[in-house]
């Protein structure tokens, strides 16, 4: 396998790690905004005064004596998600889809007591899944039914689209559907399937995983050819209005779809990853810059929308 | 006008790298500093304190400094004496410090230092032969020397030998007479040496100095002998018996006359710290010319005390190994364990060179390792779970060198260099990044750090990068410059070429 040359990745505008960060994040992200992104908790709160759909928040735990009444908050509830609300990386987030007696039982079929779980929460709380280790908070909230018609890929999780926005425009679009490999989560360096998703149809276009083209799920067996994600100018519009909400000129939208509630924000990055390029067999790079280069950027949401599909159409297969 | 980002780093980043090189080429070409390391020269320093209690009254305290002699030369002093009135005057050729004070009510230390180096191993020069004096001693103590001269007297024609028996009886120990003479308390073998010299009529003088070790803390004056056979001076020292100038011996003065004089204090002492250091010869030559004149010079690290320079160099080193952090990270791609934990390492890799430190480090952080994965079934709050971790670490650490110890390793027992609170540290990260991201992602970043401590020392350990980062402070600066060019790179990182290899084909 040959090695690319800078003048290769160049003409394919292929955007880089160094460039991402000098020339996107660095430029069109102010850092007071940051905390709005990195706290979870923050995210939700403005994502409901935009009056958009999240997933309904159970509880907060906020200092290690609430711990203890955890049980109360919890009883009766039979599936929840327990994360840090400053997170990073899908790190410390517990999905606990059924009880069994007074264990718990994780989406990998693991069995865990209420004595794991007060641990993980107060392992939150001391900060041990933060950013700098920070004293942090968790979060307890709804766990995702996520559609059906998306579970044929995904294996032991939650299957979420990431839409890269850039001054309010969807640029590149992909489902991220874990893997055994993945351990249930959607990180793509970490196993998980990356699927490049074309803005105007919502059809797959390309499936990767750890760098390679692959064209069913590793352990499902099904094609990604037939995928033809459900509700996607809702989740197009959901994405590029969190524009609005935050002000960063450049981040990813992480939307899963509920059964019951169609699209929702889990939540955002202000630092999203490069691997879509892959998914997507297409130059980030090229596309910030035809935006760059528009003579209005500053558009109303549904016009954006429009533009962007129109602009990054995928040419047909 | 508005200037971008970029061009305003580019623009800094310019004269800062400028100013640099500027200031590094002044000092080669105008002041003739040394550009390369070139070969090594010993400098000792010495800090003498002087300590005393005041009895009441005006405090006035003397001291003989010493002058160059025997091949030593003196590079620069230094006088520590707040609140003391302080001059330097010269008295019979031998320069005399005197500290003045109205009165004073507490012990005081006051100091002296010194940096003086051997430039070649002469002989003591030439000096006055003094007259002999006869002692002035009891009946009993007379007859016991003058029994001690009797005993050499075949060797009394040849003043050395008869000196050097004398000294080697006094060594031995077993002559009846001379334990009568040493018996008291207060009877010094050097004095019972002179009186008997004196007796046998051989001109003598004491040569007090010191005997010059490194790390030494309270080293005191010590005093050789010397006599004069007729045509010059030969040197003994009085302990081992042994003719000439010991090699470590730096020459304070010559004569009997006392060196210290305290006046309104008791129980004075003089005592020595000494350090040693290697400086490029080029550079000890020129320091000696233009210390005083130099204004860039005044300014640079060498004005600091010996010990404080010691510190710079490993400080000075460190932008070095960052750069190189730097390096990897933004043009190459590689993951490390946070930023600074590499530079760190390879820091601590300075002392326990580089095989035996990895090894260690493997060693600790792999059975850190271990002993965390158990640590984390006790369901501990953060705070305790890392003291866990640092009081595991330091238990492993000295386990390890007395185990390496009994064995014989002694290379092992350097772990005591890497700091514990970064192994401590690196444990909890890996452990977690364990559990979260799998083995893989500690290998990677494991094997990262590794990667770029053992090129950051590689880097940090050229004597040439010792060399220009200690005399070349100025250097710094340009690396300065080069980080801010680099933290506006936007161009790919070496892995990226890899990652991205597919994309770059598209087209084909």
């Amino acid at each position: 396998m040959k090695w690319a040359t800078p003048s290769q990745l160049r003409k394919q505008g292929i955007l880089g790690m160094n460039s991402r960060n000098v020339d996107y994040i660095g430029r069109s992200n102010e850092r007071r905004l940051y905390p709005l992104v990195d706290n979870k908790l923050k995210t939700k709160n403005a994502a409901i005064e935009m009056g958009m759909s999240v997933p309904k928040l159970i509880g907060v735990v906020e200092i290690q004596h609430e711990v203890e009444e955890l049980e109360q908050l919890l009883d009766g509830i039979k599936q929840f998600v327990i994360k840090p609300a400053q997170g990073s990386g899908g790190r410390g987030i517990l999905v606990i889809k059924d009880r069994q007696g007074n264990d718990f039982i994780k989406t990998t079929g693991e069995l865990i007591s209420f004595q794991d779980v007060r641990r993980h929460t107060s392992n939150i709380l001391s900060g041990l899944y933060s950013l700098g280790g920070r004293v942090d908070v968790a979060m307890i909230e709804d766990m995702i039914d996520f559609d059906p018609m998306l579970s044929k890929y995904s294996y032991e999780g939650v299957p979420d689209i990431r839409v890269i926005i850039y001054h309010g425009y969807p640029v590149m679009a992909m489902m991220r559907c874990s893997t055994h490999a993945s351990d249930g989560k959607a990180n793509l360096h970490q196993g998980a399937v990356g699927v490049g998703i074309d803005i105007l149809s919502g059809c797959s276009l390309y499936a990767v995983q750890n760098g390679n083209k692959i064209s069913q799920h590793p352990d499902t067996h099904h094609s990604f050819d037939e995928l033809k994600l459900p509700h996607w100018d809702e989740i197009l519009r959901l994405a590029a209005s969190c524009y609005e909400m935050t002000d960063l000129g450049y981040f990813g939208a992480d939307i899963v779809l509920d059964e019951k509630n169609g699209p929702v924000v889990l939540e955002l990055n202000a630092r999203p990853g490069l691997a879509i390029q892959m998914a997507n067999q297409a130059g980030l790079k090229k596309r910030l810059k035809t935006i760059d280069s528009m003579k209005v950027i500053k558009q109303p949401l549904k016009i954006r929308i429009e533009l962007a599909q129109q602009l990054f159409a995928a040419q047909q297969r | 006008m508005r200037v971008s980002p970029q061009l305003q780093i580019i623009l800094v980043a310019g004269v800062i790298i400028t100013l640099g090189l500027g200031l590094t080429l002044y000092k080669k070409f105008e002041l003739g500093f040394p550009l390369t390391p070139g070969q090594q020269q010993v400098v000792w320093t010495v800090e003498s304190k002087i300590s005393f209690k005041p009895v009441g009254g005006p405090i006035e305290i003397t001291m003989v400094l010493p002058k160059p002699q025997a091949g030593w030369n003196i590079l620069d002093d230094h006088f520590a004496s707040s609140g003391f009135e302080f001059l330097i005057h010269q008295l019979d050729e031998q320069r005399q410090a005197k500290w003045a004070r109205e009165s004073l009510d507490r012990k005081t230390t006051l100091y002296y230092k010194l940096e003086v180096y051997r430039a070649s191993t002469l002989g003591l020069e030439k000096s006055p032969v003094p007259s002999v004096i006869g002692p002035e001693l009891t009946a009993d103590r007379l007859a016991a020397m003058a029994s001690v001269t009797s005993l050499l007297k075949q060797y009394l024609h040849d003043p050395v030998v008869f000196t050097k028996e004398l000294l080697g009886l006094l060594l031995q120990g077993d002559n009846q007479d001379l334990d009568f003479l040493l018996a008291r308390q207060e009877d010094r073998p050097l004095d019972v040496i002179m009186d008997i010299l004196a007796l046998a009529n051989i001109p003598y003088q004491a040569v007090k100095g010191i005997f010059l070790e490194d790390g030494r803390r309270r080293q005191t004056l010590d005093t050789l002998i010397e006599i004069h056979d007729g045509e010059r001076w030969h040197v003994f020292n009085p302990l081992s018996a042994e003719q000439g100038l010991p090699e470590n011996f730096f020459v304070w003065q010559r004569g009997t006359q006392a060196i210290l004089n305290v006046m309104g204090g008791e129980r004075s002492s003089l005592e020595f710290a000494i350090v040693k250091n290697k400086l490029p010869i080029k550079t000890v030559l020129f320091m000696e010319q233009n210390l005083d004149e130099q204004l860039l010079l005044d300014f640079s690290i060498y004005s600091l005390p010996v010990e404080q320079q010691g510190v710079f160099k490993g400080l000075l080193l460190i932008p070095v190994g960052a750069l190189v952090v730097v390096l990897l990270r933004v043009l190459v791609g590689i993951r490390t364990a946070g930023t600074f934990m590499p530079i760190l390492i390879a820091l601590a890799f300075i002392q326990t060179t580089l095989l035996a430190g990895i090894f260690v480090f493997l060693l600790v952080v792999g059975m850190g390792l271990w002993i965390r994965f158990y640590l984390s079934f006790l369901n501990l709050l953060l705070v305790a779970r890392i003291t866990a971790v640092v009081i595991v670490v330091i238990f492993l650490m000295s386990a390890l060198s007395i185990v390496s110890y009994k064995l014989g390793f002694e290379q092992l027992l350097t772990v005591t260099f890497l700091p514990t609170i970064i192994l401590a540290w690196t444990i909890e990260r890996m452990s977690i990044l364990w559990e979260e991201e799998g083995g893989h992602e500690v290998l990677i970043q494991g094997s990262g750090s590794l990667f770029a401590a053992t090129l950051a020392y590689l880097l940090m350990s050229v004597e040439l990068v010792k060399h220009l980062t200690f005399n070349f402070p100025e250097l710094m600066i340009c690396l300065l410059g080069i980080v801010l060019l680099l933290g506006r790179y936007t161009g790919y990182r070496l892995v990226e070429l890899y990652r991205f290899r597919d994309l770059g084909k598209l087209d084909e």
